[in-house]
């Protein structure tokens, strides 16, 4: 099912924008509120409930010791996987996940991994042999637009949030030791920031409305460096490099900002 | 060889003729419900029974696109039962198993009895259940928290449908079933009652009861269903303060 | 025997009354009991009890006026999302006659359109109609999205609540029993009535809308509030009786409010509204 956004919408939000106006009276790099809660799952090693605005997704992560790949025998594995909820959205179809929940994944796992969040190197429990495997599960309750940074946001905080049993070696056996939970080796707090294109201008954390009629999109992931660790542009039509470049420096200041929201440590 | 040393303590009370948890044999977990919790859904609700947390959310009634399910005279209430992959100890895949599927099919005709279903012919409404975290009964607390999304969502009902479980467990008749009573237990019968009739719209049985057992069984699960349906009629008004 | 109290808010299966009282909307009969279907406020009138849902979507009916949005062009009509369990359709000869034309030359997907509801069949097709004054394409504005039982909450007792929205706000406004508004007017207007019309929504159920309504207005527009105890009271009390007006009436109360809207233009402000601003 296709939404079709009525043309008298799409011109009222592009009006408004090229008034420096948002629907919301936002201004265009303010974000909607943000809430935080971490350990929010009981059963779940690491958790965290995000909400930017009305979009509200529950992280939960699981670790399991499992085989390294092969092409990478002493390091960690971090597998992140997102469902798109039927509840959270009247076009949201149950079954295997579309290509909307397969890019948000992707685009949080390589901000995430890229960015080194978290040092896999330190989840080797017997080199070439065992390893922790982080399941990062992204749950997506209710989709109010700008999926993505709540994503990231959420995912940061839950593998903050995650503990794992101490493992050590002992006559070569394997001890894994629930007694002794240990935090996750976070080595990192890189985050995210989207934008949207519309009326030529570029406006940060798209709400529902605006992203259903916007022409393009930047997310851009930043380390606490200043540094990148990941793009996606969406969107049916360009950006110039001058909004790219701008984009980045506006996300280079705000991801700092939104950082404050995360617990500290 | 993996050794693991476990945190958990795995007291099923045989010991004393006690509950594992310590409540008595007629008494519900803690249980707080919230309507109104989504934005999007037409009708929403928030369940947290013991360590069950639980999201049901409605949307409908609504046009149905696939022919082959529309019912010329009445809607239909499609049901999707799901669990997170964080909600359990070890982590769930995710999509649909058949377990959920069964769950899933259950909770619609759990549901269907208590909705004017004649007064949308054509259309579809449909119920969502997350399981966010799970301790044991999760089928009956999605029931009852479908119940009160529905009732949120504005759908026409003959009654709020509640749902409960009662069984068997160390060799003694109780009520709400936690996770490990239900695992270490003799028997889960689940229910669910429009409760002003007290008519049964779900029942399952699983494991060994005599009728005397089942009888008594049916009985305590009646009146927790009373005692939850108190809280998901208090939920629905909270919602309008 | 009646066991509720009007205006009392009830859930699905609170029985309500004995078999001496008449089974209205919202209500079903069962063992003799009129018995609560929805969530919703009584609305006892005579003997005649009823539930006014707090919640619901539309189910079209002959002779409303709806919003729609074009979703599909046909071969010989338009189809039209009408924020209902049922879409709707506008057949071509309706805009055209006999004449055969391009119909995206008139009407494209994405427009947003004020029809009526010309007839509902049995298998739930729901035809509309542009005839009619005041019905067509709209242009420009914004849409708000509200539930369709609380239409007759948003336009008031004979329109006193859309009045005063347009009257301040400066905006056209047009409601469609369906649940959709549309509002055109200077931009920071347009916003000024869709928090206003969001409020409304949200409190529905709730005695002394007006005042607040009156209230929040005039702190969005920066004029100083009006409180006076005298007013407000009186505010109050026809509040109950709007409520009551509900469901049954629409029809008719949207009839009378575009006729109202038709001298409103010549009138340049409403003597009540005015009469406040002098005292303050």
């Amino acid at each position: 099912m296709v939404t079709i956004i009525p043309e008298i919408i799409r011109e009222s939000i592009t009006n408004l924008v090229k008034n420096g106006e948002r629907s919301d009276g936002r201004s265009f790099y303010e974000y909607r509120d943000i809430s935080l809660e971490t350990g929010v799952i009981e059963k779940s090693e690491g958790s965290a409930r995000v909400k930017i605005g009305k979009t509200q997704i529950v992280i939960g992560t699981k670790p399991q010791i499992g085989e390294p790949f092969p092409d990478t025998p002493n390091v960690g594995v971090l597998m992140t996987n997102s469902e798109l909820l039927p509840m959270a959205a009247p076009d949201f179809e149950p079954g295997p996940p579309d290509e909307r929940s397969v890019e948000l994944s992707r685009v949080t796992d390589r901000c995430i991994r890229e960015a080194g969040v978290v040092d896999l190197e330190k989840l080797v429990i017997s080199e070439g042999e065992k390893v922790w495997m982080i399941f990062l599960d992204l749950h997506v309750l209710d989709y109010d637009g700008n999926l993505m940074d709540a994503a990231v946001l959420g995912s940061v905080a839950a593998l903050m949030n995650t503990k794992i049993p101490e493992t050590r070696i002992e006559n070569g056996e394997i001890i894994v030791d629930h007694e002794k939970m240990i935090s996750l080796p976070i080595k990192e707090k890189a985050l995210m920031t989207t934008f949207a294109k519309i009326g030529g201008e570029l406006i940060i954390d798209p709400s529902l409305e605006e992203e259903q009629i916007m022409d393009a999109r930047i997310s851009i992931g930043i380390r606490e460096d200043g540094s990148i660790c990941a793009m996606q542009k969406g969107g049916a039509n360009p950006l110039t490099k001058d909004e790219v470049i701008k984009a980045i420096s506006k996300s280079q200041e705000i991801t700092k900002e939104l950082r404050k929201h995360l617990p500290e440590n | 060889m993996i050794t693991i040393i476990t945190n958990k303590e795995f007291s099923t009370g045989i010991e004393t003729s006690e509950r594992a948890d310590g409540r008595a044999f007629d008494e519900l977990r803690p249980i707080k419900i919230e309507a109104g919790v989504l934005n999007r859904a037409d009708g929403s609700a928030y369940l947290e029974l013991g360590g069950n947390k639980i999201l049901a959310a409605v949307y409908g009634p609504r046009e149905l696109h696939i022919r082959r399910l529309m019912q010329p005279n009445r809607a239909v209430l499609r049901c999707r039962y799901n669990m997170a992959p964080f909600s359990v100890d070890d982590r769930k895949r995710p999509g649909p198993d058949r377990r959920s599927v069964e769950i899933s099919k259950i909770t619609s005709e759990a549901l269907s009895p208590a909705v004017f279903l004649e007064k949308f012919p054509r259309s579809t409404i449909d119920v969502f259940i997350e399981v966010l975290e799970a301790e044991g009964g999760t089928r009956c607390a999605g029931i009852t928290a479908a119940s009160v999304a529905l009732a949120d969502a504005g759908v026409p009902m003959r009654d709020i449908v509640v749902s409960c479980a009662a069984g068997k467990a160390n060799g003694q008749v109780v009520l709400d079933l936690s996770e490990i009573e239900d695992k270490e237990g003799e028997a889960d019968m689940p229910i669910a009652i429009m409760p002003r009739t007290g008519e049964i719209t779900l029942l399952q049985s699983d494991g060994h009861l005599t009728s005397e057992e089942f009888e008594k069984a049916l009985d305590l699960a009646m009146n927790g269903c009373k005692k939850i349906s108190e809280e998901q009629k208090k939920a629905i008004l909270g919602r309008y303060g | 025997m009646i066991f509720v109290e009007d205006k009392e808010i009830v859930i699905p299966g609170d029985i309500l009354a004995d078999e001496d009282y008449h089974a209205g909307r919202g209500t079903f009969k069962e063992n003799n009991k009129i018995t609560s279907s929805l969530v919703g406020l009584v609305a006892v009138r005579d003997k005649n009890i009823s539930v006014i849902p707090l919640q619901s979507k539309y189910i079209p009916k002959r002779g409303d006026v709806v919003i729609g949005e074009i979703t599909d062009i046909r071969f010989s009509m338009w189809n039209l999302d009408i924020n209902s369990p049922y879409s709707g359709f506008l057949p071509a000869s309706d805009v055209f006659g006999k004449e055969k034309r391009d119909l995206s030359k008139a009407f494209n997907v994405g427009d947003v359109l004020f029809l009526r509801v010309v007839d509902v069949d049995e298998v739930k097709k729901v035809k509309l109609g542009l005839k009619g004054r005041g019905l067509g394409k709209f242009r420009g504005g914004i849409l708000i999205n509200i539930t369709p039982t609380k239409v007759p909450r948003l336009i008031g007792k004979k329109g006193s609540m859309i009045n005063m929205i347009k009257d301040e706000t400066k905006c056209e406004v047009t409601v469609g029993q369906n649940g959709v508004v549309w509002v055109k007017g200077k931009p920071d207007m347009e916003r000024v009535a869709e928090q206003v019309i969001n409020m409304i929504e949200e409190q529905a159920h709730t005695s002394g809308l007006t005042d607040r309504v009156r209230n929040m207005l005039l702190e969005l527009l920066g004029k100083e509030k009006l409180l006076e105890k005298q007013e407000e009271t009186e505010e109050t009390e026809t509040e109950e009786t709007e409520t009551e007006e509900t469901e049954t009436e629409e029809t008719e109360t949207e009839e009378k409010l575009k006729k109202q809207k038709l001298k409103k233009q010549k009138l340049k402000k409403p003597m009540k509204q005015k009469k406040k601003m002098e005292k303050s």
